[in-house]
């Protein structure tokens, strides 16, 4: 009886206490910097697409949202020619943000992308490319990787650094 | 007129009460509650009532039919039924019926009557165990419900409610029959199948019990009834322990909406606080328990009024 009284009680008193809603259109939840929303596509310090079209991140989603070509640009370097992602398709893992090599794919910080047409949700690479290199700044995979171009191996460049040999790392 | 009025006041009441439920428990659970549609969410019953009306009408094809619709009837119109013999205030209610604890007291057990219905017509093994519950609870209650009431009617010397209020002039029932109250308040919970005594329902265990085909309309009725019942059992415990309409300086009907009014905020707490005991818990509760607490109640009540 005593605990009955007591449970009421203290049920009671928590209508004192500090509201743990957040009103949401209003005000809004704070979001960690690695909060996995929208997806984009960031380009490397020089401004250039990271993106190198290797499938990886199609291959790595897990409902298959990712729909990219490749093709090659004049140089023989590697572009996706159109790469979509189906938004209402998409489950936010991150897993393509995982697999990427080059940090091209990232995810933000973003969820609030509601749309009153399905078809509204099928982002193309113009309206995923940002102009930044999002949470990866400095990094340029061609300078680590070395790239081969025709007429020119990895490393063979003015002013180029020879390609790091991962191998040369094992003891 | 007034049994319009009555009509239509309990069931904006029971309205209201389906918004100040859910702001209440939010209140005590640290949220808001539904504050969107309108001031202070005060349009959300309509806009259930909107959702529920136009929701189809659906009757399961392995359901029997006509009992699966007579049910939540039932159990509506017995609730409704028994306001008729609740006295708001002096001239206001619908008829004054020298039985009308009686009434209410079959009314309710009419109620639960729906409760089983349903849940055997439903054809479902959740409703069936639902309304199976319910029969036992129905068992369970009844019998200390009435003889918890005994106590006030030695006291009133009526069955009458308007004579049982003006019996209470000098002091509140609540006083000489404390026990009675508490036993009342008890059986009261179980009548309506209210937490923590909502077993029919237990949607933690049976999906929804006896209401689980319900849909639409139908299961509006359900929902209604049972703020209805929340209303009843709250005016019943102001009339019948706490002086129904007496009170100082405010006038009549205001003291019995100040009363109703905290017993419903009072069954709402006992749902936010309270958790579901189990199926023989409660049976045993009401009959080792409260059913010899009544009895030596009504015992000790009648020997001292006639010493």
């Amino acid at each position: 009886m005593i605990g009955l009284v007591g449970t009421l009680w203290t049920v009671f008193r928590h209508a004192l206490r500090k509201r743990a809603t957040v009103q949401y259109p209003e005000e809004k939840a704070y979001l960690a910097p690695r909060t996995r929303g929208r997806i984009v596509l960031t380009r490397d310090p020089s401004g250039e697409e990271r993106c190198v079209a290797c499938y990886l991140c199609a291959v790595a989603c897990p409902v298959g949202c990712i729909a990219l070509q490749a093709t090659e640009d004049e140089h023989g370097r590697r572009l996706p020619a159109f790469f979509r992602i189906n938004f209402s398709r998409c489950i936010f893992c991150g897993y393509c943000e995982e697999a990427c090599p080059t940090y091209a794919i990232q995810l933000v910080p973003d969820f609030e992308m509601g749309e009153h047409r399905r078809q509204s949700l099928v982002y193309e690479k113009e309206d995923l490319l940002i102009d930044g290199p999002g949470k990866h700044p400095g990094y340029d995979f061609w300078r680590v990787a070395g790239v081969a171009i025709r007429g020119k191996d990895k490393g063979e460049a003015e002013r180029e650094a020879p390609p790091t040999d991962p191998r040369s790392l094992l003891p | 007129m007034m049994p319009l009025a009555i009509l239509l006041g309990v069931v904006t009441f029971a309205g209201g009460l389906v918004w100040a439920e859910r702001r209440l428990l939010a209140l005590w659970q640290d949220r808001y509650g539904p504050n969107r549609v309108g001031p202070f969410g005060l349009l959300q019953v309509v806009a259930d009532a909107i959702k529920l009306l136009t929701k189809e009408d659906w009757v399961p094809p392995f359901a029997d039919r006509a009992l699966f619709v007579l049910a939540p009837a039932l159990v509506m119109v017995t609730a409704l039924l028994s306001f008729a013999v609740v006295p708001v205030a002096p001239g206001i209610g619908v008829v004054g019926s020298n039985v009308g604890l009686l009434f209410f007291l079959a009314m309710t057990s009419m109620g639960a009557w729906g409760v089983v219905l349903a849940g055997w017509a439903s054809n479902s093994k959740y409703s069936l165990l639902g309304g199976l519950r319910s029969a036992a609870q129905l068992l369970t209650y009844e019998a200390f419900m009435g003889l918890s009431l005994c106590g006030v009617v030695i006291l009133a010397g009526s069955f009458d409610l308007r004579e049982i209020v003006l019996a209470q002039r000098r002091v509140w029932f609540v006083v000489p029959q404390i026990v009675g109250c508490l036993t009342f308040l008890v059986a009261g919970l179980a009548a309506i199948h209210r937490l923590p005594f909502d077993l029919p329902e237990a949607e933690a265990e049976l999906v929804a019990g006896y209401h689980s085909e319900y849909s639409g309309m139908k299961f509006a009725m359900f929902f209604v009834a049972e703020y209805v019942g929340i209303t009843l059992i709250s005016a019943l415990s102001a009339v019948l322990f706490f002086g129904g309409w007496l009170g100082p300086v405010l006038p009549p009907i205001v003291w019995f909406f100040l009363k109703t009014s905290f017993f419903v905020g009072f069954f709402i707490l006992l749902r936010a606080a309270l958790p579901r005991p189990r199926f023989d818990q409660l049976m045993a509760f009401g009959w080792k328990v409260m059913l010899p607490v009544s009895l030596a109640n009504l015992l000790v009540t009648g020997a001292i009024v006639l010493s």
